[in-house]
């Protein structure tokens, strides 16, 4: 709706255009036109040509041959409903994200927290955090596997020589433990960016009001509780929102460590599944369009959530 | 002992147990990972638990095999390590000439449409990987840039553009109105403006983008497995790493080898770059 009355009002205004706003619009789009021409050939379109390929009995051979003009079909979407592996491997998504969300923001806060008074060495433990985030995820997933490996991976070493295991636990490769395992590790990669925004954050706080609480006898923990936590809101919203974006079509992580066995098979490995392993372009696409639009109904949700709470 | 004394140091402790505990954690698998691929694999089969080795069971031989050629019996991690610093670097320049002017055009004056762009770059922000790949794939296969170094340079600007218009946005937005004002009075141009005056001050928020757009480049890996897997002489690090784990003749510390280069590349710019990137990522959280 904005767009029509501000287009309108562009339309009503044309004529009467000063000469700066002539030049401030033409140079805003010389700007920023390659950028949108860029944007508009790898996301937009392709999201749009993800929503037709969804209608499509499409395999590679077929989109080489007829571009978009293929038979259109509702088979894949039904496929998806009624293939217990959609339901599955939804059901872990969910499992995942929420799990990785809640534990990397807790801890990035609980590290925040740690590091938020003065101590020599701190600002290389700080840096020293936030490897886990910045190295590149090939190689931090192969490190935990080795490590992780049940014949000579050193925590099973380590676990049957002193933790007295009867025998070792292969990690990543038996049900139970891989679907933990994948959510330890990310854990592990994500609370540095957590601990980013909540140290930024803590930053800008006066501690004028923590000192008068802790004048007045308030404990650490009424003091957390009542004045840090709340001023920190707006951030867990905001992280929550990203990390549920992020986490919900992982794919790098989970591929890497499990290749999606043990029950470890979360949505966007799937499609990687559908889209190599068997080259089916429909139903890859209709499962991907499916997972944004349920991506997007639960951000929605989320959004008035905590909405409704700011507003109180 | 008063509630307020027990807590205090209750938390007292509870910090430096997460401090050191954490610490272990994050450090240990790195230190792994190094000591892995200097000792020999027999020694590694022969004693997992043995993490600190004598200096005498130090090797370069693995190094050796992993960066020769496969002529030279290696595992050609020099090729791929140039490949990587090719795509990455390129991506990286094409984002900035793209985003840098964007970015100056969104935050520093009113245009038809600026609103609509700005909305666009957080939705682009918003949107996974995995849903364009399947037709970014396709597509590319189709125009024959499918299995290129170019085609995975313009692919990894998608995910490159939306962090990096956030992040200078965030920063031109707090450079005062008055000094363009001040400029265009003195009759330059818009143009001239951003290269003469917005890029010197926004110098180190430019860097940072850049070295952000790099690492997020060099260290990806979906676009790279769906492009590039049939094309061995084009692999990056990252791919070229994980067609080296399948093959179940590799030695664990030749894998270790190879995630070292991956990494220590990128740790060495995060080195450089830590204060001005976690400052430029987060710039606007504590607005909320």
């Amino acid at each position: 709706m904005s767009i029509s009355t501000e287009s309108r009002q562009a339309g009503a205004k044309r004529p009467r255009l000063t000469p700066s706003q002539r030049r401030n619009n033409r140079d805003g789009w010389s700007m920023s036109a390659p950028i949108v021409v860029i944007v508009v050939a790898v996301v937009i379109v392709p999201i749009l040509w993800t929503l037709v390929l969804s209608f499509q009995d499409a395999r590679y051979s077929d989109v080489a041959r007829n571009g978009l003009f293929n038979p259109l079909t509702l088979e894949n979407y039904t496929d998806v409903f009624t293939s217990p592996g959609f339901w599955e491997s939804l059901w872990v998504t969910v499992v995942y994200t929420a799990s990785t969300t809640v534990g990397s923001i807790a801890l990035g806060f609980a590290v925040a927290l740690a590091l938020r008074d003065v101590f020599r060495g701190r600002g290389i433990v700080r840096a020293v955090f936030l490897l886990p985030y910045v190295a590149p995820v090939v190689a931090v997933a192969y490190v935990w596997k080795v490590m992780l490996n049940p014949q000579f991976g050193v925590l099973n070493a380590f676990g049957t020589s002193y933790l007295g295991w009867d025998q070792p636990i292969d990690f990543l490769g038996r049900a139970p433990y891989a679907l933990g395992t994948v959510i330890v590790f990310e854990i592990w990669r994500y609370f540095p960016f957590a601990l980013m925004f909540f140290s930024a954050a803590l930053t800008g706080l006066s501690r004028e009001v923590e000192e008068a609480a802790l004048v007045d006898g308030a404990t650490p923990w009424q003091k957390f509780r009542f004045i840090i936590a709340p001023q920190m809101m707006p951030v867990i919203v905001l992280l929550t929102l990203l990390r549920l974006v992020m986490t919900f079509n992982k794919f790098d992580d989970i591929f890497l460590l499990t290749g999606g066995a043990a029950d470890t098979q979360v949505a966007a490995v799937r499609v990687y599944d559908q889209l190599v392993g068997s080259s089916n372009i429909g139903a890859a696409s209709a499962n991907s369009v499916v997972l944004a639009v349920i991506l997007g109904v639960g951000l929605t949700f989320y959004m008035r959530l905590t909405r409704g709470k700011d507003s109180r | 002992m008063s509630s307020v004394q027990f807590q205090t140091v209750l938390f007292r402790v509870l910090k430096w147990i997460l401090i050191g505990g954490l610490l272990l954690s994050v450090l240990f698998p790195f230190y792994y990972m190094v000591v892995m691929s200097f000792v020999p694999i027999q020694d590694l089969l022969r004693d997992p638990l043995q993490i600190v080795p004598g200096l005498e069971q130090l090797t370069l031989e693995t190094y050796r095999q992993v960066v020769a050629s496969e002529g030279d019996g290696g595992f050609g991690f020099a090729r791929f390590m140039r490949n990587s610093a090719l795509v990455a670097a390129g991506a990286t320049a094409l984002t900035m000439l793209l985003a840098v002017p964007a970015s100056y055009a969104i935050t520093r004056f009113t245009f038809m449409g600026r609103r609509q762009l700005s909305a666009m770059f957080i939705a682009v922000y918003m949107f996974p990987q995995i849903i364009i790949a399947v037709p970014v794939f396709v597509g590319f296969q189709v125009l024959g840039l499918g299995s290129s170094l170019i085609g995975l340079t313009i692919a990894y600007i998608a995910l490159t553009v939306p962090v990096s218009v956030h992040m200078l946005r965030s920063y031109m937005e707090g450079i005062p109105e008055s000094i363009d004002e001040a400029a265009m009075i003195d009759g330059a141009t818009r143009w001239q403006i951003m290269r003469r005056i917005t890029v010197p001050l926004a110098a180190p928020t430019i860097m940072s983008t850049a070295l952000y757009s790099f690492m997020i480049a060099w260290n990806e890996f979906l676009f790279a497995l769906l492009f590039l897997s049939a094309k061995p002489d084009l692999w990056t690090v990252s791919l070229g790493l994980t067609r080296l784990a399948d093959g179940q003749e590799v030695s664990r510390t030749i894998l270790m080898a190879g995630s070292v280069l991956l990494t220590v590349p990128i740790v060495f710019l995060y080195g450089i770059a830590e204060r001005w990137l976690t400052e430029g990522l987060t710039a606007g959280a504590d607005k909320g």
